[in-house]
C-alpha cells in the first residue's frame, strides 16, 4: 500500500506555511520531522484537561495523567517489538540513553584493556559518550571503518570484534549516509564473544518497522522529536536482566523505593532510571506519534521513502558538479541524501536554497569524522518524510541548478 | 500542490555583485616569502578557512596574502580585507576592523565611515543573514588579534 500523501500533508499544519514567497518544502528531517496536529493536539489535550503528576496522587487527574503515560511507553514496547514495557525508560533523547547506558552499564563493567567497538559512521552522541568512558576505564576505543562506496566494512568488523569487546555500539541508519546498516549481524558477532550491542536507532526508527527481538540487540535508542513527536523526550530499550543489574545514573524523586537520612533503596524498574517528574506531556504526545507511524504502518512508511529516495537519486546523477556521499544504489539506503558542489561551499547552496522555500541542513551533520573522511569539512543534506513529495525533489533539483548558474554564471 | 520557486533575486542583498567579483578572483593570494605576520583562522563548523600573512615595513603593510576555502561570504569577506590592508597603517586597519564589525552590528555608520569601508560597504547585506555574520567576520577577527598579538 502507498502513503495517501496529500492527506497526510492536510494533518501537519507547518507545511502551509511560507518561507518569503514561496511554500515550505522540508527536506531537513534528518534533524527533526514536523508534527501532525494529532501530537499537537495530544500536548494540548493533556496540559488542558488532565495536567497532573503521575505516580502519586489519588484524585482523578493523577490517575488519567498515569494512565496516558503508561500507555504510551506500552505503545513505545510495541512500535519496536519489546514484550515488557518496563524495558522502556523514557530520557530526553537518544544521546541521553547512550550516555545512561556508558555510564551506569559502562562505569560497573568496563576495565582497563577491554575494548569498546563503534563504527565509522556514528553521530558525536554515538561517539563522544564511550570515548569518555573508554578514558575514564582505560579502555580502547575501536572503529569499524567504511568502505569507498559508503557502507559498513563488515569484514573488518569480523577482526575488530574479538573476546576483548564488552561493548558494540552501532548506529542502524547513517545520519549522513543515509547508510542502513546490518546491526543484527553486529549483534551476532558482539554475542558471539561475549560483548552487548547497543543499537543507536534515531535515523531508522522512524522510517523503518524496528523489532528489538528480531534484531536481538540489548539496547536500543531514538529520539522522539525525529519521528513526528515532541522534543526533549527520548527513549532507551535495555533487556530487561541488565536494566535489573546496573545501578541508576540519576538520583532523585521517583526512582526510589525508601529514603531514610543514612540510605536509600530503589524502585522498580524502569522508574530507577527516571528521577524527578518526568516529561509528561511529551510522553503521551510520543505515544500519538507512534500511533500516526502505526496506523500509516512502518513498512509503507519505509516504501514510500524508498521510491523518493531512489527518484531523488536519479535526478542528483543530473548534476555533474553534484557528489553524493554513501551509497548510490538504494538497496539499505534510507531517505538521507548527502552532497557536495565541486565549487560552491554547502553554505551558499543553504541560503540560496532558502530563498525558494528549501530547508535542508548544511555542515558537519554532527558527524564530523564520518564527514572529513571524505576530504570536506562541511557538506549539504537533503533528508525525507512521510509528508515529502517527488514534487519537492524536483524543487530541490531546479533549485540547485539555479544556485550554480547565479554562483557561477 | 507545490507552486513554482520566485528564483534567487533576494539572494543579491547577500551577495552582491562586489562580493561575488571577490568570490570568484580572489585579491591577493600569492604567498609571502618571509612575512613578519602568518596567522589562520577556521570555523570547524562550516569549514571556512582563511591564511593571512602580512610584511610590515616600520607602522604600515607593504605587502599582503590571503588565502583560504569556504563560503562565498567568507572568502570574499577575506579578498576585501586584503584589498583594504595593502598600504595601510596598522592603526588604520584596526579602525577598519572596528568599523567592520560596528556594520555587521547594525550600527549607523556616518558618511566619512562608510567612505572609510568603500568595496567593504558590499558585506553590509550579511547582517541580514545573523548566521552569516561569522563568516564575514572571520578573517577581520583573526587580522584583529595578530595586530593585538604583535603590540
Amino acid at each position: 500500500m502507498t502513503l495517501d500523501v496529500s492527506k497526510i500533508r492536510a494533518d501537519f499544519p507547518i507545511l502551509q506555511r511560507k518561507i518569503g514567497d514561496n511554500p515550505l518544502v522540508y527536506l531537513d528531517n534528518a534533524a527533526t520531522s514536523q508534527k501532525p496536529q494529532q501530537v499537537i493536539g495530544a500536548l494540548t489535550h493533556y496540559y488542558t484537561h488532565y495536567n497532573a503528576n503521575v505516580h502519586r496522587g489519588v484524585h482523578t487527574m493523577s490517575i488519567e495523567a498515569t494512565e496516558a503515560f503508561e500507555e504510551a511507553r506500552k505503545k513505545v514496547a510495541r512500535f519496536i517489538g519489546a514484550r515488557e514495557p518496563e524495558s522502556i525508560v523514557w530520557t530526553r533523547n537518544i544521546s541521553e540513553a547512550i550516555n545512561l547506558v556508558a555510564y551506569s552499564w559502562g562505569d560497573t563493567n568496563i576495565k582497563s584493556g577491554d575494548e569498546i567497538v563503534v563504527t565509522a559512521m556514528e553521530h558525536h552522541s554515538g561517539i563522544v559518550p564511550w570515548q569518555q568512558l573508554a578514558m575514564r576505564s582505560g579502555a580502547e576505543l575501536k572503529i569499524i571503518p567504511r568502505t569507498e562506496d559508503g557502507r559498513l566494512d563488515m569484514d573488518a568488523a569480523g577482526e575488530l570484534i574479538t573476546g576483548k569487546t564488552k561493548m558494540v555500539a552501532a548506529v542502524q541508519m547513517s545520519s549522513v549516509l543515509g547508510t542502513v546498516n546490518d546491526v543484527k549481524a553486529l549483534g551476532k558477532l558482539a554475542h558471539d564473544h561475549g560483548a552487548l550491542i547497543l543499537v543507536d536507532a534515531a535515523q531508522s526508527a522512524p522510517h523503518m518497522p524496528i523489532d528489538v527481538g528480531d534484531l536481538d540487540c540489548d539496547f536500543l535508542g531514538f529520539s522522539a522529536h525525529k519521528m513526528l513527536g515532541p522534543t526533549g523526550i527520548g527513549v532507551l530499550y535495555g533487556r530487561p536482566e541488565l536494566l535489573e543489574e546496573m545501578p541508576p545514573w540519576m538520583f532523585g524523586g521517583d526512582m526510589i523505593l525508601t529514603v531514610s537520612y543514612e540510605d536509600a533503596s530503589w524502585n522498580d524498574l524502569p522508574y530507577k532510571f527516571e528521577a524527578g517528574t518526568p516529561n509528561i506531556a511529551d510522553a503521551i504526545a510520543t505515544g500519538a506519534a507512534i500511533d500516526y507511524l502505526s496506523d500509516l504502518g512502518m513498512d509503507n512508511v519505509l516504501a514510500h521513502e524508498h521510491a523518493l529516495t531512489e527518484y531523488a537519486l536519479s535526478r542528483f546523477s543530473e548534476l555533474e558538479r553534484v557528489t553524493v556521499m554513501g551509497p548510490t544504489d538504494t538497496k539499505d539506503r534510507g531517505g538521507i541524501i548527502s552532497f557536495m558542489h565541486d565549487t560552491i561551499h554547502p553554505h551558499d547552496m543553504g541560503t540560496a536554497l532558502d530563498q525558494m522555500g528549501i530547508a535542508i541542513r548544511t555542515g558537519h551533520h554532527c558527524a564530523m569524522p564520518l564527514v572529513r573522511s571524505y576530504d570536506v569539512v562541511a557538506a549539504a543534506r537533503a533528508s525525507f518524510y512521510i509528508y515529502n513529495t517527488q514534487d519537492e525533489v524536483d524543487l530541490l533539483i531546479d533549485g540547485l541548478k539555479q544556485t550554480e548558474e547565479y554562483f557561477l554564471k | 500542490m507545490m507552486g513554482g520557486t520566485s528564483g534567487l533575486g533576494d539572494l543579491d542583498e547577500l551577495y552582491e555583485s562586489i562580493i561575488l567579483d571577490h568570490y570568484r578572483n580572489p585579491r591577493h593570494t600569492d604567498p609571502l616569502d618571509s612575512p613578519d605576520i602568518d596567522v589562520e583562522a577556521n570555523n570547524p563548523f562550516c569549514g571556512d578557512e582563511v591564511h593571512i600573512q602580512l610584511d610590515i615595513e616600520g607602522d604600515s603593510v607593504d605587502g599582503v596574502s590571503v588565502s583560504g576555502q569556504g563560503c562565498a561570504i567568507s572568502q570574499s569577506s577575506a579578498s576585501l580585507l586584503a584589498e583594504m590592508l595593502d598600504g595601510k597603517s596598522t592603526e588604520e586597519a584596526m579602525e577598519i576592523v572596528t568599523l567592520v564589525r560596528r556594520m555587521m552590528r547594525g550600527d549607523e555608520l556616518t558618511e566619512e565611515e562608510q567612505d572609510e569601508l568603500g568595496d567593504i560597504l558590499a558585506l553590509e547585506g550579511v547582517k541580514r543573514f545573523p548566521v552569516r555574520i561569522k563568516c564575514a567576520l572571520l578573517s577581520w577577527t583573526a587580522l584583529e588579534d595578530a595586530l593585538q598579538d604583535r603590540a
